[in-house]
């Protein structure tokens, strides 16, 4: 303990030999524990050579984690730009100074962020093929083809004689846009309000319109301010893809857990791989963020400290102090 | 078009909705209950002055945070209870939920705890040392200056986690205990054709439960904030 603790005096010979023995006491209880898990896996038989072997050979690797990493990594890229771009969108609307758009803008907001995620991509994967072929009949059955055809196709959403068929990976990226796109923007607001006011009256008093402060004055110090929290968030976006296991989509998840152990039955050890790679990524990708957050304390090129990156810092639905 | 806005479907099976929403909340009271438990272990493991217990924190929390709760509720179903026939009971749905709330509880319980540290790293060092100085133990200076203040600053970030966590009883559940909302709504769109106004009541059935609880922590925590 170097460091300066608010919990703790700085401890002295006595507190120091106290320290010292509930290490070692711990030491040991975490080597029994340890042991005892290692022997009940060692009972069971999941220490056996046949069980790890296919995680050293690389056709396994090839057909199958890679095959799903690079699935989740793609839906989590697409769905990335499309939150923030939706995020982009939604959150200045809050901002906006007419009601009639901020009003619109938080109850969208508010309502995905208080929706389970899962539920969404239901609503994505279920809803269209069992109401297409009504609306298809119906006055908005010409607009309904014309949509799919131009929206829904880069997803891969098809329409055939009004049927609409709706791939995984469009039903995930769907859910995944609005509920993240909500969060970050919650997060894009709170980086604009952030700012000191002092900025915007500045730029208000040389003269500049409301676009052009924000778009010259204020985003710009606000990205600066958002970045470790918008990385953050596409954290929980890339832990979210893993929900395309519920609806089947060959994710990393669905690989690691299911098609894999479906051939070499191991499926302890290949979930165990599987959440290794989760790991790695996210905690790199958390250290970006909590570098950028340290980075952007000591520059001076905003006027706002850095929003935290820790993720439970963001107020949840319901919780910011704006309302619908 | 009138049979896309036919609600009377929702309203034949408000029981149905009904019994999912009651199973969720079922989950998520134990949950909230086993999570905090697990947090505030997790939390004292991380601030202890012991470098095992600090470093076994660390790495727990690190390990369930950085993972998918789908990849840990599956593991958990299909992994320990499946594949090493680690069962709480030998009813399906008993074992089900536990293992289900046993995942959810792990998981959160890395965000609680991480709320709570961050809630000691609030409370300024000044403060600790002022109490020393008028002469306040440890156990005074933890107990009367800086649990309440910690306390405090908690309430805000540990809502976002347990209003999180209410969200997510739809990932374990779609896992392993298929009764609770999200899964009835599933097991409705198979039954009766997917429809907005079934996804409407489920919707509404969130909202209720989920707004008031963001409403009364954002207001409690505004109401305990330590002025500063």
């Amino acid at each position: 303990m170097s460091q300066a603790n608010v919990l703790f005096d700085a401890p002295g010979p006595r507190a120091r030999r106290r320290h010292l023995i509930l290490t070692v006491i711990a030491a040991v209880l975490l080597a029994v524990v340890l042991a005892l898990m290692g022997k009940g896996l060692y009972d069971k038989g999941q220490f056996e050579g046949k069980l790890w072997k296919p995680l050293s050979e690389p056709e396994v690797w090839t057909g199958y984690f890679l095959k799903g990493l690079v699935n989740t990594l793609k839906t989590a890229a697409v769905s990335s730009v499309l939150a923030l771009l939706f995020g982009v969108v939604f959150g200045l609307g809050r901002l906006s100074d007419h009601a009639w758009v901020r009003g619109p803008a938080g109850v969208v907001v508010e309502f995905f962020r208080a929706m389970p995620l899962l539920i969404l991509i239901y609503l994505a994967f279920f809803l269209p093929p069992s109401i297409s072929p009504i609306i298809a009949d119906g006055p908005l059955g010409n607009f309904q083809r014309i949509m799919v055809e131009t929206v829904g196709a880069p997803f891969g959403v098809e329409i055939n004689a009004g049927n609409i068929q709706v791939p995984t990976f469009a039903a995930l990226v769907f859910g995944l846009t609005l509920y993240n796109g909500s969060v970050l923007a919650e997060v894009i607001r709170a980086g604009v309000l952030s700012i000191p006011r002092g900025q915007a009256e500045a730029a208000y008093s040389i003269g500049m319109r409301k676009n052009a402060v924000m778009r010259l004055i204020l985003l710009p110090q606000a990205v600066t301010v958002m970045m470790p929290a918008i990385i953050s968030q596409l954290v929980v976006l890339l832990k979210d893809t893993a929900l395309g296991y519920i609806i089947a989509f060959e994710d990393l998840t669905n690989y690691g857990v299911k098609i894999e152990p479906a051939n070499y039955y191991n499926l302890l050890q290949a979930a165990v791989v599987c959440a290794l790679i989760y790991i790695a990524i996210n905690m790199a990708l958390g250290w970006l963020a909590t570098w950028l957050e340290r980075r952007g304390r000591r520059s001076k090129k905003s006027a706002a400290a850095p929003m935290s990156a820790e993720r439970t810092n963001l107020p949840d639905a319901g919780m910011g102090a704006g309302g619908v | 078009m009138d049979q896309l806005f036919n609600f009377t479907e929702v309203f034949d099976n408000l029981d149905k909705i009904l019994t999912g929403f009651w199973a969720t909340i079922r989950l998520a009271v134990v949950c909230m209950i086993l999570s905090m438990i697990v947090g505030t272990v997790l939390a004292v493991f991380r601030v202890s002055p012991t470098p095992v217990l600090r470093g076994v924190g660390t790495f727990l929390v690190n390990v369930l945070r950085n993972t998918p709760l789908t990849l840990i509720a599956v593991l958990c179903v299909s992994g320990l209870s499946d594949v090493l026939a680690l069962r709480f009971s030998d009813a399906p749905s008993v074992n089900g939920f536990w293992w289900a709330t046993t995942a959810l509880s792990i998981y959160t319980g890395a965000f609680v705890c991480e709320a709570l540290r961050s809630g000691i790293n609030t409370v300024p060092l000044g403060q600790a040392e002022a109490a020393r100085s008028i002469g306040l133990t440890s156990g005074q200076s933890l107990r009367m200056i800086i649990l309440p203040q910690a306390f405090r600053s908690v309430i805000g970030p540990l809502g976002s986690v347990l209003i999180a966590m209410f969200k997510n009883t739809a990932i374990v559940g779609a896992v392993a205990y298929a009764v609770e909302a999200a899964a009835t709504m599933k097991l409705m769109f198979f039954d009766l054709g997917a429809s907005l106004p079934i996804f409407i009541g489920f919707a509404v059935g969130y909202l209720i439960l989920i707004l008031p609880t963001g409403y009364f922590f954002g207001w409690l925590a505004k109401r305990m904030a330590v002025a500063r």
